[in-house]
């Protein structure tokens, strides 16, 4: 009967957070096409019910509609597999983000870890659809994606670790409650140099502009999602979106301080913003990250496959490694607001 | 100096700033006046000499214009006109089929400036569409019709462009 009551305790979260989800997943859709249109001088989707705000309803049943063709050389099992993989894990990362004190899926000590493990095996999704495809397009796509995703791995992960050693612990939550006192308490200003290599990493990792050459439409049609169609694509683009929309979250978690009010401390306005709910902070932080996916899209040429692998490996890491000496100095010297 | 400048090259490039450059463009397009259409509801000035479906027209006693000269049948460079005629019972010459292929057709207006008697032209109408094979040959009753719907429109444009002819 406990048992009973905690399972259906946990599922009733894990709705409650999904839910939320994957309409934020389906109007960061319709924000992209609108916002991009409108840094191209358009006016973006507008026809489907009032402003355009049912397009992701009718995109959404359009696909629903649409045949799932595998082809006849395919692997069948692994074509299946493939989006499943890559979704899976962008909605499984979800349940260590903290939305208020505490209010998180899994107290998962090793979140930190749990996050890292799982944004890895997305990219094993992208192989497999491209292997299974039985597709030179596909295949290159994923051989692309592979190299470029395990590239900037690493960087990323340095980018974390500056932030574990800032905040001393792997509990998404204790890295948070870390960060408490101010706008200026947050780690991006400490970290700046891992917050900046974070999120391009986390663009290049979901294979978004101007790092998308997993696709590269214009050289290789679609890249490792040529041979997918119906739901079974719409399952590859519900998982980037939920990658990006997990990439932000993280970076308003790790770096933004999460669900804390950016008025904290600061004499009459901290105090007139007590009342709002520290997870519509964390909405409001993580609307904002994703600003940037979409205005880097509409702002940069795709980067040549070379120039990203120099990036990544002859940038990024030492950026990266000598920010961490630096960090790991300001530990040990006990600097300052954030290392105390 | 050399040094100095490649330095200030690395330096820039490092703090991301031509691409901060970028993004300040993109971003102040965001909030400028769209330029889009709305089409169906807003419309583009058109010229008169505009080029769309095509009409025969008739004369104000409600006499078709066409003589079947078949001027037009001859100018077509994509051979998207057909046209048979035979004399009428007051001695008349007129056409009795006169098809237009649209998925022939490129537009280019040499049958209305071949036409003696401006009676094939072409209309402002742009936006039209076909729901059945066959659809597509505008027959000469068709013609015909478009060209009663259309014929104060198309008179307008005629005199508006007369002074250049």
């Amino acid at each position: 009967m406990e048992t009973l009551l905690t399972v259906i305790l946990i599922l009733l979260k894990i709705v409650v957070l999904l839910v939320p989800l994957l309409v934020g997943v389906a109007y960061l859709t319709f924000a992209e096409r609108k916002i991009i249109g409108y840094m191209q001088v358009r006016l973006g989707p507008n026809r489907v019910g009032p402003k355009g705000w049912l397009q992701p309803i009718a995109d959404a049943v359009k696909l629903m509609f649409k045949e799932i063709i595998i082809p006849s050389r395919a692997n069948r099992f692994l074509f299946v597999l493939a989006p499943m993989l890559s979704f899976g894990p962008a909605i499984a990362a979800w349940a260590v983000i903290p939305f208020g004190d505490g209010m998180m899926i899994s107290h998962l000590d090793a979140g930190l870890l749990y996050l890292l493990a799982l944004t890895s095996l997305g990219v094993y999704g992208v192989i497999i659809a491209g292997w299974a495809s039985n597709s030179k397009y596909a295949f290159l796509g994923a051989m692309r994606s592979a190299a470029q995703i395990v590239a900037y791995e690493i960087a990323m992960g340095f980018a974390l670790v500056g932030v574990l050693m800032a905040a001393g612990s792997l509990n998404l939550n204790q890295i948070v409650q870390a960060q408490q006192g101010s706008l200026l308490h947050w780690f991006w200003l400490p970290l700046l140099p891992l917050f900046v290599v974070y999120f391009i990493s986390g663009v290049a990792e979901t294979n978004r502009a101007p790092f998308d050459v997993a696709e590269g439409e214009s050289e290789i049609v679609a890249g490792f999602h040529v041979e997918y169609s119906g739901m079974a694509f719409a399952v590859f683009f519900l998982a980037e979106y939920a990658n990006m929309i997990l990439v932000a979250a993280l970076a308003a978690t790790l770096f933004l301080g999460g669900w804390l009010s950016p008025f904290e401390g600061i004499p009459v306005l901290g105090e007139l913003f007590a009342w709002v709910p520290g997870a519509l902070w964390l909405v409001l932080k993580i609307a904002f990250m994703l600003l940037f996916f979409l205005w880097f899209r509409a702002t940069f040429p795709r980067y040549r496959y070379d120039q990203i692998m120099r990036l990544g490996w002859k940038v990024f890491i030492p950026v990266t490694l000598v920010w961490l000496l630096v960090v790991g100095l300001g530990v040990l010297a006990h600097v300052g607001p954030w290392f105390d | 100096m050399n040094t100095l400048n490649a330095l200030r090259y690395y330096f820039k490039s490092f703090m991301l700033w031509e691409l901060l450059l970028g993004m300040r463009l993109t971003g102040r397009y965001l909030f400028s006046k769209k330029i889009t259409v709305q089409f169906p509801e807003e419309r583009t000035p058109q010229s008169p000499r505009f080029r769309g479906l095509h009409a025969l027209r008739r004369y104000p006693n409600g006499e078709e214009r066409c003589i079947a000269c078949k001027l037009c049948e001859a100018v077509c460079p994509a051979l998207a006109i057909t046209i048979e005629s035979e004399p009428r019972a007051d001695g008349t010459r007129r056409t009795t089929r006169y098809d237009i292929d649209l998925f022939k057709c490129i537009f280019c207006g040499f049958c209305e400036e071949a036409c003696p008697v401006d009676s094939i032209v072409e209309t402002r109408v742009f936006d039209y569409h076909f729901e059945k094979r066959g659809e597509q040959i505008m027959t000469k009753e068709k013609l015909l019709a478009h060209g009663d719907r259309c014929e104060a429109q198309i008179a307008a444009d005629r005199a508006a462009d007369a002074a250049y002819r």
